[in-house]
């Protein structure tokens, strides 16, 4: 049985992909999901403020997600459940091999045309933050939390330190406080949040809940079950600062201190990752360096909101699609290998000052669109700067911003007829500038 | 209060106390083993470098140097009849200075007096040449090619589920509070029971002085010892194939570099003497020393890619030397204390030779139907695709993958409960099974492996705990505060 299409992963963005992807034409579609259910991680954000992009409304996640399934059964695209792919490999013809395992069908292979990447993220565990001191339960990623009160509704503890002001620490902030426990604070290394303002707002301020910049946890106490940990203030170079140290007494830690791509199948194959973003490097139309292989979602970059994770994906979907359609013998495409390989096919998007990474790294002109949407997220928080885009080192964009921050993803539009003034483009850059001129 | 009364009572199930209680199952007796923690394989025994050490440290003449050689001799046979993970991946002492190079020499000398095979000086490029990850700034090296890596927690487990397949009983939860010698041997007192042997083993770790000095006048000082170690990404396990030691210190083996069992990649231990025996938290300071000292043994240590970090307890003994006898003062009272490094690698031989120190002075018969080997858990990320497909045919359960990144099916976890000595814990789960050991900890999967523990052993998920009392998950449902 060879697919057309197989998309690893039914969170938002697979299932985003896999309707594009239909709608654009293709046949053989195929979702793999490790979990129970369709929806992702959307299935335990109970909270609201999804859609707004999407459908002009308000959802919860499970709304989100619903609208979504909903639509992919009426389409009838078929998917797996509990079912996890443990390998991606170059078959002949181009074709990928996708194995997989489930209960039912034990371990299998199938052959297929594209894969879209579409695994999501994990969170950053503490052992990859060094935080020293005991290993007692009650430290527990946000997510892992949020899963427990949101999908079991069992509390994970009472008094409840936070660190990392990330989206998912935010919103658990509040959602601890609503189920009854008591939130002492959310200490955050940077000088800043890494979440969006809109959830420090209504997530910490109307909850009246401490939100300490520059701190970090230096101890965690108690054996068996937390019982304590001791913050610190952290000075430029985000090293504690002695004396600043202040105990507080809890019996929970929840980290939410960023999310990591979930790259190791795409490693495997031999896909290149952008260490900027822990993702592939994909060019306009989402395709890694690998024909036929393409990634969406939080895979290929960390979002902030799920609106933009399923215009991604439907891109992705559509690329794939178009993939298939001319057929895996005619794709000669030079692929994007690094974040800078600027060709006579590819121009490259330099990030440079202020900027982390961009989405995608390089552009055909000739396979791009009309317009051509570039996502990025700034290295600092910036007030009152402009953004500028440079075609080979001509001024061609200069936009005023009046706050950039790296908890909010960026975006900008570039017309291909913008594109086409310049006949021999190599390289497009977008900087951080602090003046107009 | 019950008293339950056995030929020998070992105290500590760590890897000394579960190789001996093996080692006496080979005879008809009545054995049992005294665990204040909930599981076995939950002290020393699970927090270190997880090296079988090829035996050129020990000074001659020491139970160490004695014990080590022929633990590392014991060990391979061993993983194999007990399957559990082992490889012999050889070993290097790097130099940095040409004068270290003599202290190589008295290694090497120390080595071949200890009966250590295979031994050989090499220059600083001789040893890059085996080793390309090494630091140019290694001068010279001795390669100790039986040197090798075993996963501590198989060995520990294995003995232990040997020992209790074999007929001896293990008691969990069940600390030695008071120990009272009696006419004929010792009433020992826990906190709900009370038990009687004529032989008792200390085998407790960073107690048992505490025990020893329970029931002699000469009395044995254990200092915990801490060293911390970061474990890095198993992307990164590939950088040395070798174990990379530096010259030794005064407090020990000094800071190693070496791929675990499971590829992964570890660096540690620090070595600083503590007052708390509990102490098992990292510090800052440690750990970033760990991981500075390993940056020097070669070329860039993925410090970035750390996923964990750990600290264990070395129980020092006053003499530098393993005690292993039986106490002066207190006959039938066998003290196997001041087990510090490499009490890993000797746990095999150290089993054997308590075993026939009490053979001689409390013999008996040996038993008919002693099974020595043991099948252990399958392993469906190390297993090729066939035997994947053998083990989904016979349990669809091994298809069902609970930890993503370790890829731990279902069916190693339902193994890992049901076996004798089963997991009841999350942290028991981790050490059978490495789900949780992965790149996010646990993170996704403890709420699964927490569900699959609560249907098994037929409790709530709120009774669930991470290692035992006091370690639950869980303190509540939603909203019950705030009615």
């Amino acid at each position: 049985m060879r697919q057309d299409i197989i998309i690893i992963g039914g969170g938002p963005a697979g299932l985003a992909a896999a309707l594009a992807a239909k709608e654009a034409g293709a046949e053989q579609i195929l979702i793999l999901e490790r979990d129970r259910e369709l929806g992702g991680i959307l299935n335990q954000c109970i909270h609201n403020g999804f859609g707004l992009h999407t459908f002009k409304e308000e959802l919860t996640g499970p709304e989100y997600a619903a609208r979504y399934i909903a639509k992919v059964e009426q389409e009838k695209i078929p998917f797996l459940l509990e079912t996890i792919v443990i390998d991606i490999a170059k078959a002949e013809n181009g074709d990928k091999a996708v194995t997989a395992m489930n209960r039912e069908r034990g371990l299998f292979t199938i052959h297929t045309k594209a894969v879209i990447l579409a695994m999501g993220c994990r969170e950053r565990p503490r052992g990859a933050l060094n935080i020293p001191g005991f290993r007692p339960a009650g430290i527990y990623s946000a997510g892992t939390a949020q899963r427990y009160v949101n999908i079991e509704g069992r509390m994970p503890g009472k008094e409840v330190v936070i660190l990392g002001s990330g989206d998912i620490g935010l919103i658990m902030a509040r959602r601890m406080t609503l189920e009854g426990a008591k939130v002492k604070a959310v200490a955050e290394l940077m000088p800043y949040s890494g979440g969006l303002k809109r959830n420090i707002v209504q997530c910490l301020d109307d909850f009246g809940i401490p939100l300490k910049l520059s701190h970090t946890v230096v101890d965690i106490r108690g054996k068996k079950r937390v019982e304590g940990v001791t913050l610190a203030q952290v000075d430029e170079n985000k090293k504690p600062i002695a004396g600043t140290e202040e105990y507080i007494p809890c019996d929970t830690l929840l980290l939410s201190c960023g999310l990591l791509p979930e790259n190791e199948l795409s490693l495997n194959l031999g896909v290149s990752l952008n260490p900027a973003t822990s993702g592939p490097y994909v060019n306009e139309s989402l395709e890694t360096n690998i024909s036929g292989v393409f990634a969406c979602g939080n895979v290929l970059h960390v979002h902030d909101l799920v609106d933009y994770v399923s215009e991604e994906a439907a891109a992705a979907g559509k690329y794939a699609a178009a993939y298939v359609r001319e057929a895996a013998d005619s794709q000669t495409r030079e692929k994007t290998e690094t974040a800078c390989a600027g060709s006579e096919t590819q121009i490259c998007l330099e990030a440079a000052e202020g900027i982390r990474y961009t989405v995608p790294s390089t552009i055909s002109p000739s396979h791009m669109e009309d317009m051509q949407l570039v996502r990025f997220r700034v290295a600092d928080v910036y007030k009152e700067v402009f953004l500028k885009v440079y075609f080979d080192g001509k001024p061609v964009v200069s936009q005023k911003k009046r706050v950039l921050a790296p908890g909010e993803m960026e975006q900008l539009r570039l017309k291909k007829e913008q594109l086409q003034a310049f006949p021999d483009l190599k390289k497009i850059t977008i900087r951080i500038e602090k003046e107009a001129g | 209060m019950d008293r339950l009364e056995y030929d020998v009572i070992v105290i500590g199930a760590g890897v000394t106390g579960s190789a001996v209680a093996r080692e006496l199952a080979r005879r008809e007796r009545r054995i049992a083993v005294l665990e204040r923690e909930s599981d076995i394989c939950e002290g020393t025994s699970k927090a270190n470098s997880g090296i079988a050490h090829a035996g050129f440290d020990a000074q001659p003449g020491t139970l160490k140097a004695k014990l080590n050689v022929q633990g590392a001799r014991l060990m391979k046979e061993l993983s194999e009849e007990l399957d559990f993970p082992y490889r012999q991946n050889g070993s290097l002492v790097v130099s940095f200075e040409a004068e270290g190079r003599e202290r190589l020499q008295e290694l090497y000398k120390r080595g071949e007096e200890n009966g250590v095979e295979g031994l050989q000086i090499l220059t600083g490029d001789e040893a890059r040449a085996l080793e390309p990850a090494l630091s140019d700034e290694v001068a010279a090296a001795l390669y100790a090619p039986t040197g090798g890596i075993v996963c501590p927690f198989g060995l520990n487990i294995a003995l232990a589920e040997n020992a209790a397949v074999n007929g001896v009983d293990f008691y969990l939860n069940t600390a030695a509070v008071k120990i009272e010698c009696e006419q004929d041997g010792y009433r020992i007192l826990t906190k709900e029971k009370e038990f009687f042997a004529p032989v008792v083993v200390n085998a407790a770790g960073v107690y048992a002085d505490a025990l020893h000095n329970m029931v002699s006048e000469h009395k044995l000082h254990i200092t915990a010892r801490r060293g911390e170690y970061c474990l890095m990404d198993k992307k990164t396990g590939g950088l040395v194939k070798s174990t990379i030691f530096q010259l030794p210190t005064a407090n020990g083996k000094g800071i190693l570099v070496t791929p675990t069992v499971h590829g992964n990649l570890l660096a540690g231990p620090t070595a600083e003497d503590i007052e708390d025996k509990e102490g098992v938290n990292t510090t800052a300071e440690g750990l970033a020393r760990a991981l500075a000292v390993g940056a020097k043994s070669v070329k860039a240590l993925p410090v970035r890619q750390v996923i964990t970090s750990f600290a264990g307890l070395r129980a020092h003994e006053e003499s530098g030397d393993f005690i292993i006898e039986e106490a002066q003062d207190a006959p039938g009272f066998f003290d196997v204390a001041g087990i510090a490094s490499p009490g890993l690698t000797s746990a095999p031989a150290v089993g054997v030779y308590v075993a026939e120190m009490i053979q001689a002075r409390f013999p008996a018969p040996e038993k008919s139907g002693f099974i020595g080997a043991r099948k252990g858990i399958p392993c469906v990320a190390e297993a090729d695709n066939e035997e994947r497909q053998r083990l989904i045919a016979e349990n669809p359960a091994y298809a069902n993958v609970v930890c993503r990144c370790e890829l731990v099916t279902e069916g190693e976890i339902l193994d890992a409960i049901h076996r004798p000595l089963g997991a009841t814990t999350l942290d028991g789960v981790k050490r059978r099974t490495r789900a949780g050991m992965g790149r996010c900890q646990s993170g996704f999967c403890s709420p699964k492996v927490v569900e699959i523990l609560a249907r098994e052993l037929h409790k709530d998920i709120g009774e669930i705990t991470k290692s035992g009392e006091g370690s639950a998950f869980l303190t509540g449902y939603n909203k019950e505060t705030c009615m």
